[in-house]
């Protein structure tokens, strides 16, 4: 309490303290960012011209508007004894001040209408990502590579409810994040599974709303390696605020080699299928499925959200296992229950219904191997 | 001829008088502004610091949304709606509204209405989460089953707003004294006519999408569904649709309040008179064909971008005369400041800002940047609170002294403005920061680098706050036991209301009083 | 219109709003009961009876009070046993009716003052400018729906199809294309059988018809169309003071407007039942029903207030000359169903 409480105090005299001295902003690091970031694309500079733009007209307007309005405050008031003229109509006034207005925003429209042409220009892309929303998470798809996973947030629940200290990427931080090569035009093509979506990196200049059913089209050409964080930025439900976007710019030949061990990866992955496991590997593999992908809804201990989210305690978890397989693969329709079959690896299906079966005292004992989640979506 | 006010509850239940529905729209605006406000408290105490501490994500959703809702359909237009019933009639020299049974079952059907839409946080699966824009199909398919009472709720609401409206455009073109004059009617009135035809309008547009929503739901129709054909941004449109022209019908009659106010203070007529009635009817007109600028990022075609821009962008120019038609009326007037014309002032100095903001966002590849972040809070808040909820605070200042017959306070009222400037300052100044340093809308839960703002914009909203419950104590205490105010009220004050004694008598002109 | 005629008239107190309002909301909490499925607490239901019942009656406050606290003590330890009596459908259709009642004795009301002599001309001019934009406002409620429908076709389909800045949509919906009516959805191109959104197996439109003259809603425009000609006719004879002419004419346009729902009627059983056409099918039965849908529920209004009309001069002798307001506020409302009824022609069934 005392420490919010001198937080608090230091808080309200710090706009002060940072007119003072610019080593506060340093200090106080990023807690202060009070602008759009100039980024690292072509569009995102552009866009941050024309805001910069834009700001300085609007500053300059108000400094006239308000300065005439403060004058006549402090000279025109009954205080000072002055008698009220009754001057009450000017057509040359009216005139001045609609043609002037007009004048300062065809000077406004031009770059702004330059910008948006360079924005729409998506044509001779080098390489597309698919991007697809859903609740809540994104989904990526190299689509000249094969290449395909889903990015979900992985900062720990223990952070978000204050149990344990918030890291330096707290909520913006994947655990797969999109990446992409550096000096390349790629070209985003944008959709989503369920809901609306808006795909946003600020750095990049790119937002875009993900429409179910619709693909919309951005692109960007990043100039400097490095990472870069965003965020959802379209209402689309619970944890709207708890699917973050990491986009990581490598080198050239780093991506090349990324690219490759992705594909090796999906490969290994696909092997397993073949694999029989044993419980243990299955129930602790399933833990950590279910920690990314169930716990938003169904949350941590397996108790869901009474009226909203059903809990898995019991029901489904004690049923036959064809059913709990249907749910998992095939979702529920009109529910916010995906079909998790084309989104999970069959391995992470087995997994995370093995561990549902068996975890907060269902005990039921059994288990399901990544083959017979293969053949369930061979027969269904 | 009717005679006094009846005695008992009975007044107020079936009361065809339009001082007494518009003391109810206000009272019940007043409620609403504090539960819209106790639910924005929920929301800025949950986003004091970073982390979860106080309720559910869900819950959060909620509580934004309801927040929305209950202010806009409310606080807000309820609140103009109480004071076009008491001042409209006054100041075109009538009795009363045209309609007055009618204007009562506007007023009633809103209690029930927000009833129903309050009782939906108690259902099973919760309230309204999908914000108070409720884009589909977040609102349909994946909407909790209360959405329902939701949509019926919004019904009914625009049943009583469009009734209301119908009654005011009949009241003004058709109960005006002799010698009233179209172009000598105070704007209030004028920016009130302006507005019941935008209500006509596009109420029913709401009605409408709501209805598609509801045949979405329950009756397995596809017009948000690209599956079958059709397209979740067809509900953006239609409710955009009505919903610029909306933000309008919340601030035109914010117009008229400020130019009553701001002469009778300066001591000087109203520059500009019939510009600003042109101004009025062209930010109208325009609101009609701008509505595609809230969805900028929805992937129109270019053209549509451009043209919603530049559409958009022509707004600034009516709204700049009214604004230098107002420091026209300032300058080299003999001005004091009275509560109103504090609050008035900080109306148009708050409202230019975020009229600037407004011009920001109105260039298409900025918003790609600005879109549904806190920056975009931020100037929607500039623009209805110091904008509208200011003057309906300026408003009550102004004429409660002849509603009532007795005066305020003017220490308690300069406090309440001075409270309420501070706090809404530091409530949404922050915000414009927050925005552009990418914090989104609608989350619960953010990034250290936004903690600073965000926990000043908590601190001046519960500030903020404070200084509502300073207005309900000062308004109270003045009906109760104020000292007596005069007719005239106040020094130079100009129109028909002024000319009857304070307080107004209970059916105000019987016969029509002669305007020359 | 500054008016200068002496005293102004203003209604005593009056009940019919708060009833109204109470009769509204039961309606509605009723029909969202119904809908969604969320059983509502019976409290609600009893209160509101309770409160339409005690401003209707006005018993001693005594007396309401001590009822109230029975009720409502009633109700909270009965709340189980009620809840699972009081289904949507009767709240609904209680509210209905008190609703119903309400507005009947309203207009009742309104008509015995017109006919004391009560209202000015001012006050007739008024109900003139509410009726205009009453009237108005429905015109907007359409336009909502004409701009879907608009909308839908020119843009969001062929987008979907992958034309102009959809480009990129076959890749979600492949072997999409575009056509009006549109009897393939983009599920059933993707998905061929699988599809859960089908399309109709016939369309309602002109272009699939055999010919014009066996093709029903060429029939219905007609027969609509006539109907405001006999309506206009009715009109003329009132102003001449005929009242015979009048009934007559009245009279035949009521017929013609039951022909018409019945034929309406009818092509929705041959839809639902012939033709595969249903709400469900995709944007085009979305579309299909609700413009119809609306219009036919506009013309059915506009059938009551005519037949109400018809009864009124029928039995009570009402309108004269020089003052039937009520009489012409339904004829206008009877043209703007009929021209509502010639846009949706043409943009439904002609170019459908």
């Amino acid at each position: 309490m005392l420490m919010k409480a001198k937080r608090l105090t230091a808080l309200l005299l710090a706009p002060v303290v940072l007119m003072m001295s610019h080593q506060a902003l340093a200090e106080e690091g990023g807690r202060w960012s009070y602008n759009m970031p100039e980024g690292v694309t072509p569009v995102s500079q552009t866009i941050y011209g024309l805001h910069m733009q834009m700001f300085w007209w609007c500053v300059a307007i108000a400094v006239v508007v308000f300065g005439i309005m403060f004058y006549s405050m402090i000279r025109h008031r009954k205080s000072r004894g002055v008698k009220p003229a009754n001057f009450h109509e000017s057509t040359t006034l009216e005139i001045i001040w609609t043609a002037i207005p007009l004048v300062i925003l065809i000077i406004m429209a031009i770059p702004a209408t330059k910008g948006l042409i360079q924005i729409y220009d998506a044509e001779e892309a080098e390489l597309d990502i698919m991007v697809t929303g859903y609740q809540w998470r994104w989904r990526y798809d190299y689509l000249d590579d094969d290449v395909s996973f889903f990015s979900n947030l992985s900062t720990p629940r223990e952070q978000i409810q204050g149990l344990e200290p918030k890291g330096p990427h707290y909520l913006l931080e994947v655990d797969e994040p999109l990446v992409i090569p550096v000096d390349t035009k790629v070209r985003f093509l944008l959709t989503a599974a369920d809901v609306i979506h808006s795909w946003w990196v600020p750095d990049l200049g790119v937002k875009k709303d993900t429409i179910p059913g619709f693909i919309n089209e951005s692109w960007a050409l990043v100039t400097e390696p490095g990472t870069y964080r965003g965020q959802c930025a379209e209402l689309c439900g619970r944890d709207h605020g708890f699917m973050p976007i990491v986009v990581e710019v490598l080198p050239k030949e780093e991506y090349e080699e990324w690219l490759a061990a992705k594909r090796e990866e999906a490969e290994a992955i696909r092997a397993l299928t073949e694999q029989t496991f044993t419980f243990d590997e299955l129930y602790d593999r399933g833990r950590d499925v279910y920690n990314r992908w169930c716990v938003a809804c169904h949350q941590g201990d397996g108790q869901g959200v009474p009226g909203t989210f059903p809990g898995l305690i019991g029901g489904i978890s004690v049923g036959p296992v064809e059913g709990h397989l249907d749910v998992v693969v095939n979702g529920v329709r009109g529910t916010t229950m995906q079909a998790f079959g084309s989104q999970l690896s069959e391995v992470d299906i087995a997994a995370v219904i093995t561990y549902e079966r068996n975890a907060w005292g269902n005990n039921m004992g059994d288990m399901v191997q990544p083959i017979d989640v293969f053949n369930f979506k061979q027969d269904n | 001829m009717a005679h006094g006010p009846a005695k008992g509850i009975s007044r107020w239940l079936f009361t065809t008088n339009h001082k007494d529905i518009g003391s109810m729209y206000l009272w019940f605006s007043f409620a609403m502004f504090l539960v819209g406000g106790l639910f924005a408290l929920v929301v800025r105490a949950e986003l004091f610091e970073p982390g979860m501490q106080i309720v559910d994500p869900n819950f959060f959703n909620q509580m934004t949304t309801m927040h929305g809702l209950i202010m806009v359909f409310g606080a807000i237009m309820p609140a103009f709606v109480g004071l076009a019933n008491w001042m409209l009639p006054m100041m075109i020299g009538a009795p009363d509204m045209a309609l007055p049974r009618m204007n009562n079952w506007s007023f009633w059907i809103l209690p029930f209405a927000f009833f129903m839409l309050l009782s939906t946080l108690f259902m099973e699966g919760g309230g309204p989460n999908f914000g108070w824009t409720f884009y589909a199909p977040l609102s349909t398919t994946f909407a909790p089953p209360s959405v329902t009472f939701f949509i019926f709720s919004v019904h009914i609401m625009g049943i009583s707003s469009i009734m209301g409206a119908i009654n005011i455009i009949a009241t003004i073109l058709n109960m005006r004294a002799p010698g009233m004059t179209l172009m000598k009617m105070p704007l209030f009135v004028w920016t009130w006519l302006i507005t019941a035809y935008l209500l006509i309008a596009v109420m029913p547009v709401l009605a409408g999408v709501v209805t598609m929503m509801l045949m979405d739901i329950h009756f397995g129709t596809s017009f948000f569904d690209a599956a079958g054909g059709g397209d979740p941004v067809l509900f953006q449109h239609i409710f955009w649709f009505f919903g610029h022209p909306e933000v309008y019908i919340m601030i035109l009659p914010a117009f008229g309040i400020v130019s009553a106010i701001i002469p009778t203070f300066a001591r000087k007529p109203l520059f500009g008179y019939s510009s600003m009635v042109y101004a009025t009817a062209s930010i109208a007109f325009l609101s009609f064909i701008v509505w595609a600028h809230h969805m900028f990022t929805v992937g129109m075609p270019i053209a549509g971008e451009l043209f919603f821009m530049y559409a958009t962008m022509l707004i600034a120019v009516p709204t700049g005369v009214k604004v230098f038609n107002w420091v026209a009326t300032m300058f080299k007037g003999a001005m004091t400041f009275e509560t109103p014309m504090l609050f008035a002032i900080g109306f148009v100095v708050l409202f230019t800002i975020g009229g600037l903001s407004g011009l920001m966002l109105a260039i298409a590849p900025a918003d790609f940047q600005y879109h549904d972040t806190y920056f975009v809070v931020a100037h929607f808040h500039y623009v209805l609170v110091p904008g509208a909820l200011f003057s309906i605070i300026a408003a009550v200042y102004y004429w409660l002294p002849k509603w009532s017959g007795r005066m305020y306070s003017e220490i308690l009222g300069k406090t309440h403005f001075w409270v309420a400037f501070v706090g809404l300052n530091l409530t949404f100044f922050p915000m414009h920061f927050a925005g552009l340093a990418g914090m989104p809308r609608r989350i619960p839960d953010y990034h250290m680098m936004f903690a600073n703002w965000n926990m000043i914009s908590s601190v001046g909203a519960f500030l903020f706050a404070g200084a509502q419950l300073l207005f309900l104590y000062i308004i109270v205490t003045t009906i109760i036991k104020g000292r007596k105010a005069t007719d005239r009220v106040w020094e130079n004050s100009e129109g028909l209301e002024w000319t009857v004694p304070s307080p107004a008598p209970y059916h105000t002109f019987s016969t029509p009083p002669e305007v020359k | 219109m500054a008016t200068t005629e002496g005293n102004y008239y203003v209604p005593e107190q009056s009940k019919l709003p708060l009833l109204a309002s109470i009769g509204m909301f039961v309606t509605v909490f009723g029909a969202s009961s119904w809908m969604s499925g969320i059983v509502s607490s019976p409290l609600v239901f009893f209160v509101s009876l309770f409160i339409f019942v005690a401003v209707l009656l006005q018993p001693p406050r005594k007396v309401t009070i001590a009822a109230g606290v029975v009720l409502f003590l009633l109700v909270s330890a009965g709340s189980d046993a009620l809840s699972s009596v009081l289904v949507g459908p009767l709240v609904f259709g209680v509210g209905g009716l008190m609703f119903a009642a309400t507005i009947w004795s309203w207009f009742s009301i309104v008509i015995s003052e017109n006919i004391a002599g009560l209202n000015s001309p001012q006050l007739k001019r008024s109900y003139v400018w509410g009726m205009g934009w009453f009237i108005f406002s429905e015109v907007m409620f359409f336009a909502a729906f004409f701009g879907a429908l608009f909308y839908v076709r020119t843009l969001a389909l062929p987008w979907l199809a992958g034309e102009g800045d959809g480009v990129h949509n076959p890749l979600l919906w492949p072997g999409f294309e575009a056509h009006w009516p549109l009897m393939e959805t983009p599920d059933m191109a993707a998905s061929g059988d699988a599809a859960e959104v089908r399309g109709p197996d016939q369309a309602m439109s002109l272009s699939q018809a055999g010919s014009l003259f066996t093709w029903l809603p060429f029939w219905n425009t007609l027969i609509l169309l006539s109907s405001s000609v006999t309506v206009h006719f009715a009109h003329s004879a009132l102003l001449k003071g005929e009242r015979k002419p009048f009934n007559v004419w009245l009279g035949a346009t009521i017929v013609l407007a039951v022909v018409f729902l019945f034929l309406q009627a009818y092509e929705y059983y041959e839809a639902y039942a012939l033709m595969g056409l249903t709400l469900q099918s995709g944007i085009y039965g979305s579309t299909f029903f609700m413009l119809t849908g609306f219009h036919g529920a506009h013309v059915l209004l506009g059938t009551i207030m005519l037949l109400v009309m018809w009864l009124r001069s029928v039995l009570k002798g009402h309108f004269k000359k020089d003052d039937h307001f009520g009489f012409e506020a339904t004829s206008w409302y009877w043209h703007f169903v009929d021209v509502v009824w010639v846009i949706l022609f043409l943009a439904v069934y002609i170019f459908g």
